[in-house]
């Protein structure tokens, strides 16, 4: 079981870095859901793996348990990347109506003069 | 057990809902109680620094559950000195937004800008580490629409960009955590600190992992190289009042580096002693050098003072990255200072560029209206960023140059930080020359096709770069009663043992 989760972790990561690394912005959000399952799975196998366990300490001899910390930060995890991903998603289209392009990097140089050099993006 | 403690957490939480969802429609109402607000922290946050000056770590018990189990909150010097200067430059910030009408150019700026002010006092204040992460993320997600605030295809794009950067911080933060938890066993900061030291040097693999797992996370909230692209983009992009109060958002990774790789990972911890400071060191040489290249090479305005942000970060890094005493009351000065002089610049900047009908381009232009007080104001918060007297730039400089001394990095650290601070001198000179200095030799505006002749900046909008560069002069005035506060701040933070000891103690809970 260990092995299946850790290469679970493994595919999930590489391939969430493979697509963030791809600077569009579909597969950047797409790269970055991936990447917030795989750290999920991680954080859940934090606390050793078990199965068919209770999450309490039992007061009955010495049974076992599994640990319910990890899942309660995995609870906050999920919810804080839905509300992220969810945001992300809202500023990726901001973005891509404004700009018609979905790239993430900046492509022209934001340190060169704009063009006609009498601008005015802020003075609307 | 005091329950002030928690109150610049909570009052900015609670207001932010209210203005967001009663006050949407009426702008000045809005800006009233954001202004009070504001006010109400800056006056606690006074209260706490009163309270922790007298040496005590104060610990806040969330639901009063004992420290390892329950979530608290560690009120001590260095906590209240970061939440005094974080409400010090919300207010001031706050008042530019409002007296420029920033606040009014995007929707909900003033219940963003709340929910921030939650974030970042939070981080300051939580004693955990998985509850820093989510103060992390408050703090996150209100700049992402502070970033955006005003819209643009510029900003979007470059909002965009710094959304997707910090996203991918928060998912190595989680990675981090796992890490620390699975080696550990807890995620107390106080905890942790009691724990990490008993790791023997054998077993160390994985905490060492965790720990610069960590360190490259709060490296990318505080720009050091080579995580600190995102940020001339990000802040010579954001809005004017939006870029300063961002001044503050790198000096929480500084802190979250001061706090963590100090009390936990620092001094007195076989596992990972020496360890961050071996990778912050030289990442810290060449953010300075970054810095100052791209201060001479900059074209327009804003840029070039972000990168003056960047190679600030730098020099403030190369005091954390020591790792002693002495090296970290130099830098807290210079983290103080770099603050308030980023947000001076960035202030200014918006005046000089609302007068040139937005254009911050480093070119020779008619003179504005205001050409004298203008330059004015951008020379001294120049003089203050690059590390010239009078302005307390200088003593911060000569605090890190004077620490550094002691230890054998010397060479390095000297070397960045002059040849830095000249570098930085010479791209300013520039920049104010092309902006102020030349442009008084052509003629008058009026010749433009398109000049509506911009309105002068009033008093209200002059007033709070006066009062931020007032400050900087204020820190110099009274560097001596400052560096001995700051001095008992890194005494404290090197003192593992009262931490562990005030937070992990059953007694005193109310």
């Amino acid at each position: 079981m260990e092995m299946i989760v850790a290469s679970a972790v493994g595919v999930l990561t590489s391939a969430g870095v493979y697509l963030v690394l791809r600077l569009r912005a579909f597969p950047v959000i797409l790269g970055l859901a991936l990447l917030s399952y795989a750290v999920n799975v991680f954080l859940f196998a934090a606390g050793k793996l078990t199965t068919d366990m209770p999450p309490i300490l039992s007061s009955y001899g010495a049974a076992s348990y599994t640990d319910p910390l990890p899942q309660a930060l995995v609870l906050t995890a999920i919810v804080i990347s839905f509300g992220m991903t969810a945001v992300l998603v809202m500023v990726t289209l901001g973005a891509f109506l404004e700009s018609d392009s979905d790239r993430i990097d900046l492509g022209r140089s934001e340190n060169a003069p704009m063009p006609g050099d009498d601008g005015g993006e802020d003075a609307k | 057990m005091s329950h002030w403690i928690i109150a610049p957490v909570i009052l900015p939480a609670l207001l932010a809902p209210i203005i967001g969802f009663v006050m949407r429609h009426d702008i000045r109402l809005a800006r009233v109680f954001s202004l009070a607000g504001t006010l109400a922290v800056l006056t606690i946050a006074l209260g706490l620094v009163v309270q922790a000056a007298g040496g005590d770590t104060e610990v806040y018990r969330l639901g009063d559950w004992p420290a390892p189990f329950g979530i608290v909150l560690v009120l001590d010097r260095l906590s209240a000195l970061m939440v005094l200067l974080t409400a010090v430059l919300a207010l001031i910030v706050l008042t530019h937004a409002t007296a420029t009408g920033w606040d009014a150019r995007g929707r909900h700026f003033h219940a963003l800008f709340q929910f921030q002010l939650m974030g970042i006092c939070g981080a300051f204040l939580t004693g955990d580490i998985f509850n820093l992460f989510v103060f992390f993320e408050i703090l996150l997600i209100a700049s992402y629409g502070l970033m955006i605030h005003g819209g643009g295809r510029d900003r979007m794009r470059a909002g965009l960009q710094y959304v997707v950067i910090n996203l991918a911080g928060s998912t190595l933060f989680l990675f981090a955590l796992g890490v620390v938890y699975a080696t550990t066993g807890t995620l107390n900061i106080a905890d942790l600190a009691q724990k990490v030291p008993q790791i023997p040097l054998e077993e160390a693999a994985l905490v060492r992992l965790a720990m610069m797992l960590l360190l490259v996370v709060f490296a990318v909230k505080a720009a050091v190289f080579p995580v600190q692209f995102w940020l001339p983009g990000a802040y010579s992009n954001a809005p004017a009042p939006v870029a300063a109060l961002f001044a503050i958002m790198t000096k929480v990774g500084a802190y979250s580096i001061i706090r963590v790789h100090t009390t936990v990972f620092g001094p007195g911890a076989e596992a990972t002693e020496g360890l961050a400071g071996d990778w912050l060191f030289p990442a810290a040489v060449v953010t300075v050098a970054i810095g100052a290249a791209g201060v001479l090479g900059a074209r327009r305005l804003r840029p070039l003072i972000a990168f003056s942000v960047l190679g600030s970060m730098g020099t403030l890094m190369l005091a954390v990255a020591a790792f002693v005493p002495a090296a970290l009351t130099a830098g807290l000065y210079y983290l103080v200072h770099s603050t308030f002089a980023a947000a001076a610049l960035f202030l200014v900047a918006d005046l000089v560029m609302a007068q040139r009908g937005g254009n911050d381009t480093l070119a020779t232009r008619p003179a504005i209206a205001q050409n004298g007080l203008m330059a004015a104001l951008f020379f001294a918060a120049a003089v203050a960023m690059a590390g010239m007297p009078p302005l307390s730039g200088f003593l911060g400089k000569l605090l890190v140059l004077d620490a550094l001394r002691a230890s054998g990095v010397i060479g390095w650290a000297w070397a960045a930080i002059l040849v830095g601070s000249l570098v930085t001198i010479v791209g300013f000179a520039r920049a104010g020359s092309a902006l102020f200095w030349k442009s008084t030799a052509l003629a008058a505006p009026g010749d433009g096709p398109d000049a509506p002749a911009p309105r002068p900046a009033g008093p209200l909008q002059v007033a709070p770069v006066v009062v931020t560069v007032g400050l900087l002069g204020a820190l110099a005035v009274f560097a001596g009663p400052l560096a001995g506060y700051l001095e008992a701040t890194s005494g404290q933070i090197f003192d593992r043992a009262g931490y562990v000891g005030a937070v992990l103690s059953t007694r005193g809970g109310s």
